[in-house]
């Protein structure tokens, strides 16, 4: 019995995805880091091949192929550049909402677009008090006869300043017990008083925007209520649990992969004293290391991607994948650096890169603490093997 | 009007894999186990023209292989590119042909489906002007031979200029040549005739269900077996073998003048014309 075998259909998805990425990716993804530019009119070429609509189903114009498949296209896309794995994966994020919570007409009216490339989505839950005080958030919708109005303010939003579909949620009063209700709205782009604001210089994720999105007496009409209301918690966790997490994790693979990629480049061709440093012991363990991070991380992603294919609970494999991928390419971008030498830290190599990736990975979606928080919690409660 | 096109494919080695290359000693031929194959690159520009002239009016694209079983995978690629159906044309019997050969088979490979779609011609067949391995670039000219009709080689401009008429550029060493043909045609094209599109997810997903037919020696009866595989093959290479690229170095020593006087002379023991 083989354990994630791909079938021949997600074999040729991962070849045609690589054709794609050493295309129209590798060959610009230093420069988009460099200059910190998100290429969003790669949208509309990633939408003709199916990556931006992967697991929506057919009929609202996706690809149909699932969440392992989403997986293959986030690791093959964030192989070379991270920052587009995250615009990618955050474009996902805003589909995925709609897609499991809005009413037909919802889907109707927003998915085709988003699949196509014609526009680019977003999510918006986090704000300055921290994203993942999730219930503390202060942005609030105020019902009027017809219909809502927002005022607040969202911060780190990936794709912030690019997305023309935002599913964002809001307080919407409270319970009967005097706890926060939160609701999802889904909000386009030129709505009067819905901006982008700041907008972040990082690290790493470069390639990505991120920034402030600022609502400032956004009145917008009932029907932009996405599910139930007071709803919003659940929207916005199962999204970022189960697609943003496991979209982090992807990426990470993609990273690890990488630093396989390169570090047996470099170890084979790098001669010092005669003969290439692949023949070192030293290397060999270090080259050991980083695929072993990386296979653990891919096995690990692809599994809670196919638990969520076959509709079975993931987020606690997700919430492990994205706590070990991101940590590990952390650990394995910094030892190809060390492996690398002086070479490491030139920036002709995409090493340096892969680390400032890797450590810019660790935040998005909930930080390595948060992961252990929740691990803990579920493990305590009642693991079982 | 519609436009029933054939594309000849090939597997090829995945040039990323060259290095376990080896060439069978007593075959004469690359051995490719073990090794992944690719589509071959310039077969995708002719998929390419293929698909455009099908959207442009309407038809088919029927893609057909001559190779070992495991090809079905490249011809699964071009379904999912776009191509209607798929004919693996696949047998020992094939195996070991030059490019004579190669083409006597394609040829009753395409003449078989012309038979099952009750006698109707092929409009055009199209190849890669050739491949990215054996690089001999002869079998879309044999196959124009086979089939008595036209072909060109080398077309890097196709433009329609009349139902079924084409204006077509050639390459050539030191400029191009132009033509004005009409249909039916072979054409070997070369990669600057279009830039082939990706292969979409929903394109992977269609080809699920699309038919791709194996056909072995008893299915092109017709076909004789002098003409087929190693027995067929009037090419007979020569030594074939991997040239010994090693280098000997000379460490010289002495003032510079003795050194330089040195360079010179080997210089002109090895033909190079320097000095006076």
């Amino acid at each position: 019995m083989h354990f994630f075998e791909f079938t021949e259909e997600q074999k040729m998805l991962r070849k045609a995805i690589r054709e794609f990425a050493e295309a129209e990716i590798a060959p610009k993804a230093a420069e988009w880091d460099e200059q910190d530019v998100c290429p969003a009119e790669l949208f509309k070429k990633m939408g003709e091949i199916g990556i931006n609509g992967i697991f929506t189903p057919e009929q609202y114009g996706g690809a149909g192929i699932g969440f392992v498949g989403r997986t293959i296209c986030l690791e093959e896309i964030s192989r070379y550049s991270a920052g587009l794995g995250i615009a990618v994966m955050t474009h996902h994020l805003g589909i995925y909402p709609i897609l499991q919570f809005g009413t037909e007409e919802q889907k109707k009216k927003y998915i085709p677009d988003l699949c196509s490339g014609a526009k680019i989505g977003g999510l918006g839950v986090t704000e300055p008090g921290g994203g993942s005080d999730f219930i503390g958030q202060k942005t609030a919708a105020e019902k009027k006869d017809d219909g809502w109005v927002l005022n607040g303010r969202k911060c780190f939003i990936t794709n912030s300043h690019i997305a023309d579909t935002t599913v964002l949620t809001a307080k919407t009063g409270q319970d009967e017990k005097g706890r926060t209700k939160l609701s999802a709205f889904i909000i386009e782009k030129g709505t009067k008083g819905f901006e982008a604001g700041r907008k972040e210089h990082k690290l790493g994720l470069r390639g990505s925007v991120t920034g402030d999105l600022v609502l400032t007496d956004v009145k917008i009409s009932e029907d932009a209520l996405l599910g139930k209301e007071g709803g919003g918690a659940k929207i916005g966790m199962e999204g970022i649990g189960e697609v943003g997490r496991a979209g982090m994790s992807a990426i990470c693979v993609g990273i690890l992969r990488g630093c396989v990629e390169e570090a047996v480049k470099f170890a084979n061709e790098r001669v010092v004293g005669g003969k290439a440093i692949s023949k070192l012991q030293s290397i060999q363990f270090e080259v050991a290391k980083i695929r072993t991070a990386y296979e653990a991380a891919r096995l690990l992603t692809y599994y809670a991607a196919s638990l969520k294919d076959a509709g079975l609970p993931c987020a606690n494999e997700v919430t492990t994948a994205k706590y070990y991928s991101t940590e590990a390419a952390v650990e394995a971008s910094k030892r190809t650096m060390d492996l690398m030498g002086g070479y490491g830290i030139i920036n002709e190599y995409p090493v340096g890169r892969f680390l400032r990736d890797a450590l810019a990975s660790i935040p998005s979606g909930g930080t390595s603490h948060i992961m252990q928080v929740i691990m803990a919690a579920n493990t305590l409660s009642g693991f079982q093997a | 009007m519609e436009y029933n096109v054939a594309v000849c494919v090939k597997p090829v080695p995945d040039p990323k894999h060259y290095d376990k290359v080896t060439i069978d000693p007593v075959r004469k031929t690359i051995t490719r186990e073990g090794i992944p194959t690719l589509l071959n690159p310039v077969d995708k520009n002719a998929l390419e023209a293929a698909l455009l002239l099908r959207e442009k009016h309407s038809g088919s694209v029927t893609a057909v292989s001559m190779a070992p079983p495991n090809a079905a995978e490249i011809l699964r690629e071009a379904l999912a590119i776009g191509a209607d159906e798929a004919y693996l044309l696949s047998d020992r019997a094939f195996g070991g042909a030059d490019t004579l050969a190669t083409s006597y088979t394609l040829f009753h490979g395409l003449k078989k489906i012309e038979a099952l779609r009750g006698g109707k011609p092929f409009d055009l067949v199209l190849c890669g002007c050739e491949s990215a391995d054996g690089a001999t670039a002869q079998v879309s000219s044999q196959l124009g031979e086979w089939l008595g009709w036209p072909h060109l080689w080398n077309v890097f401009s196709l433009e329609e200029t009349g139902e079924k008429a084409f204006s077509i550029k050639t390459k050539l060493e030191n400029g191009h040549m132009e033509w004005n043909a009409k249909l039916p045609l072979v054409l070997g094209v070369a990669r600057e005739l279009n830039k082939p599109r990706f292969t979409s997810v929903m394109g992977i997903m269609k080809a699920k269900n699309k038919p791709l037919t194996v056909w072995g020696r008893e299915d092109l009866p017709d076909a004789q077996d002098t003409y087929l595989g190693l027995k067929g093959s009037p090419t007979q290479p020569g030594e074939i073998f991997t040239p010994d690229m090693k280098r000997s170095g000379e460490v010289l020593r002495g003032t510079p003048e003795e050194i330089a006087a040195r360079v010179v002379s080997v210089l002109r023991a090895n033909g190079v014309a320097i000095g006076g």
